[in-house]
């Protein structure tokens, strides 16, 4: 077996499909935005390269920022609420009643399509008509806000729906993480005479140490490129007030025929990313892992 | 062991370049087809009798747009029935989402045959990309010589060639409802003031005012281009739009500071800047907003369209946007515009059929929108003989003796100029910038020429 396996042909049989579907899709792509990024080019007549004037303008572009400020509070809004999702998890791995239907419930957001979520969720803001200002209103506020109309607030109106649309998602991965630690721990820890909050920080959250990594990195990479609820609930707007990095790459494409400029932000928005994983990779990285074994 | 193992692992890459080769014998044979059916198609302009398949996208989806939705289906079926080596396939969408599906598909070069453009500043880079035919051939050729409105085509024409036939003619009025003006005893109004006066006393009395929906930004586009005419004149406005004037005239910065103003009154309905087109006109449609800005493609909505309540319908008026005191505008005077027109793709492996289907449709559109749409053409209508509805009727009356009809702003600029208006109308509604600081914006987009 380990013969085969160490094989160079065999090694190279096995990775050519998907190292060819990689290229492909993802690095070649990638190679080509760069180089868009360096050409002025409305995606429709011929491109003239122009160096990195694309990228000069792009570090001066005042919008870009603002719309990188957003995406940044995002991130840190949803690598926060990663933490009630880890104590919901907990929550329900405990021997609580009812926690499988609980899951299932936490799931459904993730079932449906962003586009099906941001349809309820514009319903929901409907500043007249909506369920939320209705309630207001019911409890008395007498002029409740128009959640995404006001610039101020738009952006935390928002960050609820993107919250609750991944909820299930992490819960579901932590959950798996928690029921993965064998019972015997517990039970020794029992026996020992810990007591169940101390069960859960001394023992169930080191073990599930690398799960917390990966989901922080999922979910910051996943928050700076984050794109649909708000292109469907407010399109970037009011005058910007919601615009997302990735968004605002789309307008400069799409909208202002400015294919150059947007593969410009597209490919900065990688560079972002990377530098975000590597930093985050950094930041949690620990000499060793912790086993009870 | 060994042995065995290199067996399976063998077999393992057989299997898997069967698969390979399997998925690429499809996209082989894929291509394959597609080459034999434009083998077929370009034998049928000589033959005429093989198959042909056009596709058509356009934006009239069934639920906000029933009669024109339904036109284009009858006329398509008639084209087929004609042609029965024709088979037509649409792809439907909303206004914005069909815009940007045009930009990605022009993007990849896979236009549809035809399709849906609107006119100046929104064809050029289509056509500078070299995406569509031009049509003068079928322009001048014996169905549609002579049959536009004077100005219409012209709309579409870049360096002396037409390239789409329009399809729509629009002006602006304002729609409102008769009741609720009744209601609070109010006129319709025919000066700006006398219009602020009912503003004010409807927003006293708890009625939304005017339905807007600024999410979709054209829609707040109309009331400053309409208060800029008014204000400073449609010379001046055009002038500040093509470049050779300024938006920094202090008439032009009147009608922001007016736009502020009205959002200042509560003119429009809560939240206006988040809700879009279609969530606006549910205000009026609901009857809680008295008035609502929109183009004459709303006609059918309060005319013909059965879906719409009869009892709703009787109570829409319209009055033209009311002239300013010591403006120099004319109340005569529009913002509208051939509205949306059929392109052909100059890549299209089907040209000269898509050609002879634009050419019918153009002129079947012409003769049946009127009678069975209740929209206005952009080719001349006879309505001698037809009973038509009333409004129907005035707007086309209105728009046969109109002095002027200034282009809506989001199609004349060019594309990066015409996004930094619609970003900065919005920001006007929402007071984010000062009327000077909108006027400069603009003032330096146009100057961009991008």
């Amino acid at each position: 077996m380990d013969k085969v396996i160490s094989n160079k042909r065999v090694i190279a049989l096995y990775v050519v499909p998907s190292l060819l579907l990689l290229l492909g899709i993802v690095y070649i792509p990638i190679i080509l935005t760069g180089y868009y990024g360096l050409n002025k080019w409305d995606g429709i007549s011929p491109m003239i390269f122009i160096g990195l004037d694309n990228y000069q303008a792009l570090i001066k572009d005042s919008a870009f920022w603002q719309s990188a400020y957003h995406s940044l509070l995002l991130a840190v809004f949803s690598g926060l609420s990663l933490i009630g999702y880890l104590g919901i998890a907990l929550v329900l791995s405990g021997k609580i009643k009812a926690a499988n239907l609980l899951r299932k419930i936490y799931l459904i957001p993730m079932l449906l399509s962003s586009v099906a979520i941001a349809q309820l969720w514009i319903k929901i803001y409907h500043p007249s008509n909506g369920v939320l200002n209705a309630f207001l209103s019911s409890l008395g506020v007498s002029d409740p806000p128009s959640w995404l109309a006001d610039p101020k607030i738009v952006l935390f109106s928002l960050f609820v729906p993107i919250v609750w649309q991944y909820a299930g998602f992490y819960i579901l991965i932590y959950y798996a993480g928690l029921k993965n630690i064998p019972e015997s721990l517990m039970e020794a820890a029992r026996i020992d005479g810990a007591s169940s909050w101390q069960i859960a920080t001394r023992i169930k959250l080191p073990l599930v140490t690398e799960i917390i990594k990966v989901t922080i990195v999922l979910s910051i990479v996943g928050s700076l490129k984050y794109f649909d609820l708000i292109y469907v609930m407010t399109d970037g707007g009011p005058n910007g007030a919601s615009e997302v990095m990735a968004s605002y790459m789309y307008h400069k494409a799409f909208r202002s025929f400015d294919f150059g400029y947007g593969s410009a932000i597209g490919f900065f928005l990688l560079l972002i990313c990377l530098i975000a994983t590597f930093l985050i990779r950094k930041a949690t990285a620990s000499k060793d892992t912790v086993q009870f074994h | 062991m060994f042995k065995k193992m290199t067996m399976s692992s063998l077999l393992l890459a057989l299997t898997m370049m069967l698969l390979l080769s399997g998925c690429g014998g499809g996209s082989k044979a894929n291509n394959g087809t597609a080459d034999a059916g434009s083998n077929a198609s370009s034998g049928a302009n000589g033959a005429g009798d093989k198959q042909v398949t056009l596709k058509m996208m356009h934006l009239w989806p069934a639920g906000s747009s029933a009669q024109q939705n339904k036109l284009v289906t009858q006329i398509i079926d008639q084209y087929q029935k004609d042609h029965p080596n024709v088979t037509i396939k649409t792809e439907i969408m909303e206004n914005e989402q069909y815009k940007n599906k045009l930009k990605v598909l022009s993007a990849s070069n896979e236009l549809p045959d035809v399709g849906i453009t609107w006119a100046a500043g929104f064809l050029e880079p289509y056509v500078k990309g070299n995406l569509f035919a031009p049509l003068d051939d079928i322009l001048g050729g014996g169905q549609l010589k002579d049959k536009f409105v004077p100005g219409t085509a012209e709309a579409y024409a870049i360096n002396g060639k037409t390239y789409a036939l329009p399809i729509e003619l629009n002006i602006t009025p304002i729609y409102y409802n008769k009741e609720i003006f009744a209601k609070n005893n109010l006129q319709v109004p025919t000066t700006y003031e006398q219009f602020k006066q009912a503003v004010d006393t409807l927003a006293k009395a708890g009625v939304e005012p005017i339905a807007l929906g600024n999410k979709d930004r054209w829609t707040g586009s109309l009331w400053y281009m309409y208060l800029a005419d008014r204000i400073a004149g449609s010379e001046t406005l055009k002038k500040a739009m093509d470049g050779s004037g300024s938006f920094e005239d202090p008439g032009l910065i009147q009608a922001a500071t007016e736009v502020q103003n009205l959002v200042g009154m509560n003119a429009f309905n809560k939240g206006f800047n988040g809700l879009s087109n279609d969530e606006g006109k549910s205000e009026f449609m609901n009857g809680k907003a008295a008035m609502y800005l929109m183009g004459t493609w709303e006609i059918p909505n309060f005319t013909t369209n059965p879906d719409i309540p009869q009892d709703f319908k009787d109570k829409v008026g319209f009055f033209k946007f009311p002239t300013v005191d010591g403006g120099k505008g004319n109340v005569d005077s529009w913002v509208g515009g051939p509205g949306v027109g059929l392109f052909v793709a100059e890549n299209s492996k089907v040209k000269e059929e898509a050609k002879k289907f634009v050419e019918y449709f153009v002129a079947k559109w012409g003769e049946q929108s009127v009678k069975d749409a209740g929209v206005i053409p952009a080719t001349k209508v006879d309505t001698a003989n037809m009973k038509l509805p009333q409004m129907y009727v005035d707007l086309l009356g209105e728009l046969n003796k109109a002095s002027n009809i200034t282009l809506f702003a989001d199609v004349q600029l060019k594309p990066d100029a015409a996004q930094t208006h619609l970003d900065m109308i919005q920001a006007l509604f929402g007071k984010a910038v000062t009327p000077e600081e909108f006027a400069k914006k603009h003032q330096e987009a146009v100057q961009a020429g991008k």
